[in-house]
């Protein structure tokens, strides 16, 4: 396999869907960010190519919601600059927030409301035409149908999670950010937000997602980045960060199921008909 | 802009609204507390309290009223800091809409759900006997002085809400404004009152609000009491928005 490891920087290599003269989804150059003494990025650079999906990986307390904070026009940078899909994050913040939509860490719906009043909501709130008619689709879209009628507060971990990426999707933004997407979530729950991220990427969608599962960005990523001690220690495709080390010896080991798998199968795995991750 | 500013702010008044009427234990604890001091003040210790020729539910109202305001913007604490604490205030800030609006439909449903408390409350004091000749101005100038208190204290508790640490905290500020009319010409007049007590009682916001309410009611003339009253309001309504629009800053990059 012959990969060029000699740059890995931010150079978006493969880039599937853009023309020239388009900005990339997301460009982040020399991000700093202090909070008191404490310097939380220190220089950060990252791109995010239209119709990509990029991980941004990294141990907790590493920075990595910080930099989903600044690109949703949470939190002010100190230094550097960062534009969403062309726009610049502190200059021209109410387009940044058109073009993007932030999944936090902890899913924001309102409990009190129905499933499909939180959609109705989010569709009114971006001024679409039919809020009724989005809510439906969304909900059929996520396998929420039935629960739609019933209030936020008896859904499951999972069903909350489904709910959070629909309402992040009404009015299909085209940068999507994920941020610890499946952090807290049971291995179903999970398979079901993967499945629905790759959905996303393939309609034509560019994904930041974070996460501090390794395994999670190289199912899920064109493109993987490291972020440590505030910086980008390497940003590639996974063949290039395994180019990284030396070649691979070849080993045989006998294939033992893991917990996952057996877990899955005595549980019947629901979500396998969606096609998430039966190969796993 | 502020076409947009008042859509989205109709949209998540909208929402708040729909949070009060599926529990509206909110409004009814708003009033409860109020109609329960009614019920012990005319009927327990009325008879012994000296308060002019007017019947003592007359006297005692507007101060009411106003413990019933202090006691319901306390929800706004509350329900804007369970926005903060579970994301969807930050959802809405990542969204593009107009951002004050957020803020604006919590305010904005804080005054609905007083203004619905009150109505029982003055409801309840009907029943009880209370009385009043006043005419549509009267009516309408005290409603005026009504909801320019609210806004007042439901800015402060936009502060509180934006800068509490725990949803108890979130709520707990609001016992010292409920407990402020009781230092007040609202239960009793303040000429039997120790001079300390009686100059702090004279000079705080409560005394020349409630005495311009009750003046209002018993078509009296209101004097200078409205205006130090209307001062009051529009100066606490003037300072909380500015302290509530920093906290919201320091909140919010």
């Amino acid at each position: 396999m012959t990969v060029h490891v000699s740059r890995l920087t931010s150079k978006v290599i493969g880039d599937k869907t853009t023309t020239a003269d388009q900005a990339p989804a997301i460009r982040v150059r020399g991000l700093t960010k202090s909070f008191k003494d404490l310097e939380v990025l220190r220089g950060v650079d990252l791109d995010v190519a239209r119709g990509s999906i990029v991980a941004l990986l990294g141990s907790n307390g590493a920075g990595k919601t910080t930099v989903v904070r600044i690109l949703a026009t949470l939190l002010r940078a100190d230094g550097g600059s960062a534009s969403v899909n062309g726009f610049d994050v502190s200059a021209q913040a109410a387009d940044v927030r058109a073009s993007l939509s932030l999944t936090g860490q902890f899913a924001a719906v309102d409990e009190i409301l129905t499933g499909r009043e939180n959609l109705v909501l989010v569709a009114r709130l971006r001024h679409l035409g039919d809020p009724g008619a989005v809510a439906d689709a969304m909900l059929e879209r996520f396998s929420l149908t039935d629960a739609g009628g019933r209030r936020v507060s008896e859904y499951s971990g999972g069903m909350r999670r489904r709910l959070d990426l629909a309402m992040s999707l009404v009015g299909e933004p085209p940068v999507i950010v994920l941020d610890e997407p499946t952090t807290g979530l049971d291995p179903q729950a999970r398979l079901e937000v993967w499945q629905a991220v790759r959905e996303l990427a393939a309609a034509g969608a560019s994904v930041l997602l974070t996460t501090q599962y390794l395994d999670e960005a190289e199912q899920l990523a064109d493109r993987i980045a490291v972020l440590h001690g505030g910086r980008i220690l390497v940003a590639g495709t996974l063949a290039e960060l395994k180019a990284l080390l030396p070649p691979a010896t070849v080993e045989y080991v006998e294939k033992q199921p893991t917990l996952e798998d057996v877990f899955l199968a005595l549980v019947g795995d629901t979500s396998a008909g969606r096609g998430a991750g039966a190969d796993e | 802009m502020t076409t947009r500013t008042f859509r989205d702010t109709t949209v998540l008044l909208g929402r708040s609204l729909r949070h009060v009427l599926r529990s509206p234990d909110t409004i009814i604890t708003t009033a409860i507390m109020p109609i329960a001091m009614l019920l012990l003040f005319v009927y327990v210790f009325g008879g012994a309290i000296r308060a002019g020729s007017q019947p003592y539910v007359d006297y005692l109202l507007p101060g009411i009223l106003l413990i019933t305001i202090a006691s319901g913007i306390s929800y706004t604490a509350f329900r804007l800091f369970l926005d903060l604490k579970g994301g969807i205030f930050e959802r809405f800030q990542s969204m593009p809409i107009a951002r004050p609006s957020v803020l604006w439909a919590h305010v904005l449903t804080s005054l609905v759900a007083n203004l619905v408390s009150l109505a029982v409350v003055v409801g309840v004091a009907v029943l009880m006997g209370f009385r009043s000749q006043a005419g549509l101005a009267a009516w309408l100038a005290v409603a005026g002085i009504l909801i320019l208190f609210t806004l007042a204290l439901t800015w402060l508790a936009v502060i509180a809400g934006l800068s509490a640490k725990t949803v108890d905290g979130a709520s707990a500020f609001a016992y010292p404004l409920i407990f402020l009319p009781f230092l007040s010409s609202a239960f009793v007049p303040t000429d039997t009152m120790p001079a300390p007590v009686r100059a702090f009682a004279e000079h705080q916001p409560v005394t020349s609000i409630v005495d311009a309410i009750r003046a209002l009611f018993a078509q009296q003339p209101v004097g200078g009491a409205i205006w130090v009253a209307l001062a009051w309001c529009a100066g606490t309504l003037v300072v909380a928005y500015g302290l509530a629009m920093l906290a919201y800053r320091r909140r919010i990059a």
